[in-house]
């Protein structure tokens, strides 16, 4: 087991790595000299080469490229070209919005769709099944952004139910923080709903058609004893899989979310560099995500012999 | 989601028309996708003979809901919105199509060096491993932000994140096929590398191939919608639908058309290609399709 940790820590390591070169180098070899951004539109070509200078643009890539690099390790993203603020900073102040949507999200996407998905296997075929099935295509080909205006459309503009857009601190209490996240989850959670509710049906049938689950109902287990221990529990490791790799849909979904809601989280923070093309945001920001995701699926790697006492690391 | 029977294919029944009511009445929602999709193919090729100039701004006829003159009515810019609903089919159609083309042909001889010489194996995995951790969509922004918006850049921004999904499948399938017995008996006759690889494992990589191209059609044109909507794709006043959407949000209260016409196209097009996907992944590749 702990020699299975310290391999797949290593992997990450490496896989971390190349991520940073990948980041990197795709700021480094796009288009629009960061130096000429800075200075402006009015700056003379004098004034250009000294911020490339002060930069330290026209050293080395490899050199450039280890100068970064450690400045990342140590937590340092830089500062954005803009508002001359740490990226670090910026982040840090976005992080709760961010935070409170991603995580509510996963709570109510996973409850959910966890729990459809063992209906649907439990009554294979029936109405419940079928319809489950199709909303799980339809969750897959509707873009988040043409699910948050519908929903705004309907329940804030029509019905008045809810608020249009925009964020409430926890802060200001737990009452217009939840009011304020309630469209912007389902949006953001309807395909990965999808996604780990086929998952979970497609695994809970193959455990379904097992000779224990036959002698449980046998003796005489209830059918929801069945369903919860003795079939989830076998079935559960291609559903966390799922629910890790499903993370990355999360990931993109919060950026339009976030856009769609005017939620002012870490993904407008990008989408707002975009336009500005402040490089440092761009950069700190696919390498938080990145990282995240390949932390996420870490644990879940991990997770694994927790699940299923079965599964023995060499 | 359907149930797969052995066909027995009669000689008599192999008409055209016959063999179409038999897919018909075994898959009924590929043929649906499959028409859904053949309709904007024809829209988007059509466009100019079914609809007016998608760029043009009439200042007086802004916003007007939808009527026999404007189907789809009117945008802020006083743009008829059902003509850039119909171009916007071409944007999107071209993406999803290109995308699944470039990235499927790349990925596949990516996969096959990958799956047949131990030694790219290491290097090319890695490489993917590194490139999946990156999200797709933040990986596209990145690319098309920092490289002035045009479709060529839009297009190789989706289908670079697209990549290593498709080298995992083909890799997965070569380190199978190549242990098989007629891939040793192939080399025993001594043929050369290049033709073991083409003529004989490249084969049973073409039908999961074939359905996963799908499932990255319906991908890139929701990812392309997706960028163009945070102003990140084809440049802004390109009739694509997530432009259109993007540049009508403030209006969604005022005239709901301008932002429902292009999403429901959309969802429509992604709909019909991922049942299509469905249909051929039942059809090309029966040991997936009985559970999911």
């Amino acid at each position: 087991m702990l020699s299975y940790i310290a391999h797949r820590l290593a992997s990450t390591i490496l896989v971390m790595t190349l991520v940073g070169i990948f980041v990197f180098l795709l700021l480094h070899f796009s288009a629009g000299d960061p130096a000429a951004i800075i200075a402006g539109d009015y700056a003379t070509p004098q004034q250009i080469v000294a911020i490339r200078q002060r930069l330290g643009l026209d050293d080395p890539l490899l050199v450039q490229f280890w100068r970064w690099a450690l400045r990342v390790i140590k937590g340092d993203l830089g500062v954005s070209i803009f508002s001359n603020t740490p990226v670090g900073v910026l982040i840090i102040q976005r992080l709760e919005p961010t935070l409170s949507l991603a995580l509510l999200t996963m709570l109510f996407a996973v409850s959910i769709a966890v729990s459809l998905g063992v209906i649907a296997a439990w009554r294979v075929g029936s109405l419940v099944d079928r319809a489950l099935m199709g909303f799980s295509v339809l969750g897959f080909s509707m873009p988040a952004f043409v699910v948050g205006y519908s929903l705004i459309y309907i329940f804030a503009i029509e019905l008045r139910w809810l608020p249009v857009q925009g964020y409430r601190s926890l802060a200001d209490g737990v009452g217009p923080w939840i009011l304020h996240l309630i469209l912007p989850t389902v949006t953001l959670g309807l395909a990965y709903i999808a996604l780990i509710a086929r998952m979970t049906r497609a695994s809970m049938l193959e455990v379904l058609e097992e000779d224990y689950i036959r002698t449980a109902k046998a003796k005489g287990v209830t059918t929801r004893t069945m369903l919860m221990k003795h079939a989830l529990k076998n079935a559960g490791v291609p559903i966390v899989t799922v629910i890790g790799i499903g993370v990355a849909l999360l990931i993109g979904g919060v950026v339009i979310t976030e856009t769609v809601f005017n939620i002012p989280g870490i993904g407008r923070l990008v989408v707002d560099a975009i336009s500005k093309r402040d490089y440092p945001i761009i950069q700190g920001v696919i390498l938080l995500f990145s990282g995240i995701y390949v932390l996420v699926n870490l644990l879940v790697d991990l997770s694994y012999s927790l699940i299923d006492p079965r599964i023995r690391y060499r | 989601m359907s149930v797969i029977t052995a066909s027995a294919t009669d000689p008599i029944s192999r008409t055209f028309g016959n063999r179409l009511w038999r897919l018909a009445r075994r898959n009924p929602t590929m043929l649906l996708g499959g028409a859904i999709l053949i309709f904007f193919v024809a829209v988007a090729l059509l466009a100019p003979l079914l609809a007016g100039d998608p760029m043009l701004k009439v200042p007086t006829r802004r916003l007007l809901p939808p009527s026999p003159q404007f189907w789809f009515g009117t945008d802020h810019l006083g743009q008829d919105v059902f003509a850039r609903t119909v171009y916007g089919a071409r944007v999107s159609l071209i993406v999803g199509l290109s995308v699944a083309t470039i990235s499927v042909l790349i990925g596949m001889t990516i996969g096959l060096m990958a799956g047949y010489y131990r030694w790219v194996d290491a290097a090319v995995m890695r490489l993917m491993d590194g490139l999946m951790a990156i999200p797709a969509i933040l990986l596209a922004i990145a690319l098309v932000a920092l490289n002035q918006g045009s479709i060529g850049i839009v297009v190789a921004a989706i289908a670079i994140p697209e990549l290593p999904r498709v080298v995992r499948l083909v890799r997965s399938i070569v380190l199978s096929v190549r242990e098989l017995p007629f891939v040793e008996a192939v080399i025993a006759c001594g043929a050369r590398t290049p033709r073991i690889l083409v003529l004989h494992i490249m084969p049973s990589t073409i039908a999961p191939l074939i359905v996963q191209a799908t499932y990255i059609c319906a991908s890139a044109i929701l990812v392309e919608a997706s960028l163009s909507f945070l102003g990140a794709g084809v440049p802004p006043e390109t009739p694509s639908w997530g432009n259109m959407i993007a540049s009508s949000r403030l209006y969604l209260a005022r005239a709901p058309w301008t932002i429902f016409c292009p999403a429901i196209a959309l969802a429509l097009v992604v709909l019909a290609v991922n049942l299509l996907g469905d249909g051929l992944r039942d059809k090309l590749d029966p040991r997936i399709s009985r559970r999911m």
